[in-house]
């Protein structure tokens, strides 16, 4: 399988089908740290970063099968910003779900972006992420 | 090879699914991307491969040693073996009638059990060991034994490795066990005699009686026609409900006889270094391979076969040939039998008349044999013996065949440092995967390694069983050292310092954040090694509860959840019982939290319970219950003062000589929360019986009649190593102060994750150092470590307790951050033996992310 690399920011979503949900204050996200979202049954980790970017990837730690990358401890390789799973430690990209420790494997990522009007974080899901 | 399937795909046919049938299809599905080879495998058993080479924990564990399914281009038929060959047709017959052609055929049959030909080898009760369905069918023979005649006996015929497995085995499932072997001594094969005299003093000392040097005779029924004594050649008669012969193995290789392909004198189908038979459309792997005359019966050897065939396999479908060959194996094992180590490696044989001498160690009370045996000039190791301490193991076979580095008595002392970088180049570094010392430096150099994780994913070195770990280290320093790279102290890409250079800056100039410390000495905004690594530091200087502020994100979840993550994404809660000491009230209590938040519960190996499979927005509820009746942390998830054990002491035993509980419930008190390098283990003993296993603890003390003594840097797990006496005869004050200079010395000094075993087999000057520094006080750094602990006893604050009194840290324990009450679906439970396990619903899906 395929998967399609999103660009973690940037305009609504051009899948019609998709809309963007809204999760949370962007204040209660603490700074590098994730947190879950469930959104139509998906579970998506949700990172603040130290910069303030956000980002969205799959909670599903592949190489564990456990929920658990919205727990993993946000940092850097080589200027990029990642999180390492909290269960094996496997490094991902966050801009692009990339494991950099086995290019091989990447999250899928998920449109994400702070609505200027409500200060809400919103997190968009297309078809292909639905269950 | 010319024939194809009417698809173009030509057809491979795989006679066995064992260890060897499953690693060869495993190779040709990694490695055939273009789809060469359509497989059909025909398995005799009825379950697909498993691994036997783990077999007795099945009994002892109910171990699952299922082997990954094959995708889905593999066809499996199972419980259907192949009894005929068609050569001239290329096709299998099957029991069932089935008729399977083949372009390809590999014979990956295995071996079975030897049983002599004795009389009564037939009657019930006699069991061999080598199947699944074999060990059923000894667990139910056994469950009856011993409910009918709990007193009755039982004997493994066979000293060897697999004869002793089965005798552990046996002795789990209740059963009085004798071993008999007819060598004069166990392990003949791996063992020289006074290795195999000291395994048995070990294996007598667990309660199993060995008979060697004595060939059994015959095997007796008794009134119910079921096996009740066995007779030796010596006349011994031994009663026996149950026998279980283990005495070497034979390879299945009447299938090649059936279809005239030749085959060894004892056995075996001959195949060439290739592992090709003399007809090229066959090959044969594993333990029914007679390769260079020999048949192999560990696993490393088959797997390499495996290896090698299906390199050949896909040079042919491509049509070009394959440089691969089996070249022989390197039957070096280190094992742990019930408890004791053993490693046998290069030629343990080898005596004066092939130009050898031999030096050997024996220490009777601790139960150690080493053996090392040298060229005549004493110059060049060529093998040797452990048994009782084998952690020189590693480093001394990456030596055979090459020059000492000094004395050969150096070597066999040389505990468990390892050589350094010079080895020569065709040293086998890693046994698992076949990597020289030439092969890793080729790739450090050609690819430009330069970190560890790097290495073992590109050559594989380390990656199986990480016993050569440290010398693929020392290689790689070697290297870098060499390049003109400074070799690593560096904790990570991010800092340039080690930890304890870091700790000194942050004390020193009284650093008290992680931005702070990262912008002045660092770079980048760091990672998974050092962002735990610095919160430990600023736990250890004191600096504010490990949630507070920007330190809630350099936690390790475990820290950050004050919990223990388990497998399938829940946590598990442990909360203190100093000493081990605790009223039945809080046991009640201990007991209705996990009941009412129906949690799975397990006493752990610190007198502690671990109550399991906690949701993350349940720990508060549940830390509410415990704080409130009167428990705090027990620190279980941090690297910091986990338990200080203890016997019961004077108190109550009729031997005991002080009061290990009151000392141990002090010291836990004192240390508890105390955050450090890496969890520290503890334990207070009340005599010298040890019962609390002092001298395999970070500090153990012992009771003696004149006070305490004090022993530092023992460890069990993994590495165990025995703690070195610091100091004796102490009192309660002296003692407490000792342990308190000890374990600051130990957080200023240590690297990340160093526990004090390693930490003081690296210190400059070890224990007599150690000693100078902490007892004698030589650098006149004692005042300020003991005021650096009092600092913590007195700062000291339940974790759980502040988290639950602060609504910001409460707000983190939820499922989801959008609707924090509904529990994560993911997160699913079954039953066994009364309580919840862990079930996966997604598994790991990494087919399902691969691009």
């Amino acid at each position: 399988m395929t998967t399609t690399t999103l660009r973690p920011t940037g305009p609504a979503p051009r899948d019609g089908g998709a809309r963007w949900h809204p999760v949370c204050p962007y204040d209660d996200l603490i700074p590098e740290r994730g947190a879950c979202a469930l959104i139509d049954g998906v579970q998506v980790a949700i990172f603040r970063t130290f910069d303030g970017e956000l980002y969205a990837l799959s909670n599903l730690d592949p190489f564990s099968g456990a929920h658990v990358i919205s727990r993993g401890i946000l940092g850097t390789r080589g200027g990029v910003p990642t999180v390492a799973s909290p269960m094996y430690k496997e490094v991902f990209d966050l801009r692009t779900g990339t494991c950099l420790d086995d290019p091989q494997v990447a999250l899928p990522t998920f449109p994400i972006r702070r609505d200027p009007a409500t200060g809400l974080v919103e997190v968009a899901l297309t078809h292909e992420h639905r269950q | 090879m010319t024939g194809a399937g009417e698809d173009g795909h030509k057809r491979l046919v795989v006679v066995g699914h064992g260890p060897s049938g499953h690693r060869l299809v495993e190779a040709l599905r990694e490695r055939d991307r273009a789809g060469a080879w359509r497989i059909t495998v025909i398995g005799e058993e009825r379950r697909p491969a498993y691994d036997r080479v783990a077999l007795t924990s099945y009994l002892t564990e109910d171990a699952d040693l299922a082997y990954p399914a094959h995708d889905d281009g593999v066809t499996l038929l199972t419980g259907d073996p192949v009894v005929a060959i068609d050569r001239r047709a290329r096709t299998v017959r099957t029991a069932a009638g089935r008729d399977v052609p083949y372009d390809a055929l590999v014979l990956a049959t295995g071996s079975a059990p030897f049983v002599p030909p004795v009389d009564g080898r037939d009657l019930p009760g006699v069991f061999v060991y080598r199947t699944i369905d074999d060990l059923d069918a000894l667990r139910a023979h056994c469950t009856d034994l011993t409910t009918s005649r709990p007193q009755v006996g039982g004997i493994v015929v066979g000293g060897g490795l697999l004869g002793l497995e089965a005798a552990r085995a046996l002795q789990g499932l209740g059963v009085d066990t004798h071993v008999v072997e007819v060598a004069p001594w166990l392990m003949p094969r791996q063992l020289d005699e006074g290795g195999g005299a000291m395994l048995r003093r070990h294996i007598e000392a667990l309660g199993i009686t060995v008979h060697a040097g004595t060939p059994l005779t015959r095997l007796e029924a008794g009134e119910d026609g079921g096996v009740a004594r066995v007779v030796l050649a010596d006349g011994t008669g031994i009663d026996a409900g149950v026998v279980v012969f283990s005495a070497g193995i034979r390879p299945r290789d009447e299938l090649a006889r059936g279809c005239g392909l030749p085959v060894g004198e004892r056995g075996g189908i001959v195949v060439d270094d290739t592992c090709r038979t003399e007809d090229p459309a066959i090959w044969a792997i594993g333990e029914c391979a007679l390769v260079n005359g020999q048949v192999y019966g560990l696993v490393a050897p088959c797997f390499s076969m495996a290896e090698v065939a299906a390199d050949h396999l896909l040079a042919a479908a491509a049509g070009h040939d394959s440089p691969a060959r089996f070249t022989g194996a390197d039957l070096s094992t280190q094992l742990k039998l019930m408890g004791v180590d053993v490693a046998s490696f290069g030629d343990p044989f080898a005596g004066p008349d092939q130009g050898a001498l031999d030096v050997t160690y024996t220490d009777p009370v601790a139960g150690i044999y080493k053996r090392l045996v040298v060229s005549d000039d004493a110059r060049t190791l060529l093998g040797g013996v452990l048994v009782g301490d084998a952690s020189a193991y590693p480093a001394l076979r990456a030596r055979v065949g090459a020059e000492l580095p000094g004395t050969p008595e150096q070597a066999l002392f040389g505990g468990t440092a390892a050589p350094d970088g010079d080895l020569p180049g065709a040293t086998r570094i890693c046994n698992c995967n076949n990597v020289t010392a030439d092969a890793l430096r080729c790739a450090i150099r050609d690819d430009g390694l330069t970190d560890l994780a790097e290495v073992k994913r590109r050559t594989k070195a380390g990656a199986t069983c990480g016993s050569c770990v440290p010398l693929v280290k020392k290689i790689l320093d070697a290297e870098l050292a060499a390049a003109g790279i400074e070799v690593g102290k560096a904790l990570c890409e991010h800092f340039d310092h080690s930890r304890a250079e870091l700790f000194d800056i942050v004390r020193v100039r009284g650093i008290t954040t992680f931005t702070e410390l990262i912008t002045e000495h660092g770079r980048g905004r760091g990672c998974d090694i050092c962002k735990p690594a610095v919160a430990s530091i600023l736990a250890s200087l004191g600096r504010g509860h490990i949630l507070d502020g920007e330190q809630a994100a350099l936690q390790d979840t475990n820290d950050h959840f004050l919990a223990n993550l388990q497998k399938n994404g829940t946590y598990s809660v442990v909360p203190r019982i100093p000493g081990g000491e605790i009223t039945p009230e809080k046991l009640i209590v201990i007991g209705e939290v996990a009941r009412d938040f129906g949690l799975y519960t397990k006493i752990t190996g610190g007198q502690r319970i671990d109550l399991f499979g906690a949701r993350v927005e349940q720990l508060p509820r549940i830390w509410k219950r415990l704080v409130d009746a009167g428990f705090e942390s027990g620190h279980a998830y941090g690297k910091a003062l986990r338990t200080v054990k203890s016997c019961v002491g004077s108190t109550w035993c009729r031997y005991g000589v002080r009061d290990s509980v009151g000392m141990a419930i002090r010291l836990e008190l004192r240390y508890r929360g105390l955050r450090a390098p890496h969890k520290l283990k503890a334990a207070v003993s009340g005599c010298a019986r040890e019962c609390a296993e002092a001298q395999s603890k970070d500090f153990g003390v012992i009771a003696t009649d004149k006070g305490w003594n004090l022993y530092v840097c023992g460890n069990g797990g993994m590495r165990p190593r025995h703690a070195d006496l610091l100091a004796s005869d102490l009192d309660d004050e002296r003692l407490v102060r000792l342990i308190d200079r000890f374990l600051m010395f130990y957080i200023r000094t240590a690297d990340r994750l160093q526990r004090t075993a390693s930490w003081l087999e690296a210190l400059d000057g070890g224990l007599d150092y150690l000693r100078e520094v902490i007892v004698d006080d030589r650098l006149g750094i004692c005042a300020e470590l003991e005021a650096a602990m009092e600092r913590h006893v007195g700062s000291y604050t339940d974790e759980w307790r502040a988290t639950l009194e602060d609504p910001d840290k409460l707000r983190r324990f939820v499922s989801f951050v959008n609707a924090p009450d509904v529990p994560d679906p993911s997160i699913v439970f079954e039953s066994e033996r009364d309580q919840i396990k862990p079930v996966l619903v997604a598994g790991p899906r990494l087919e399902v992310a691969r691009r």
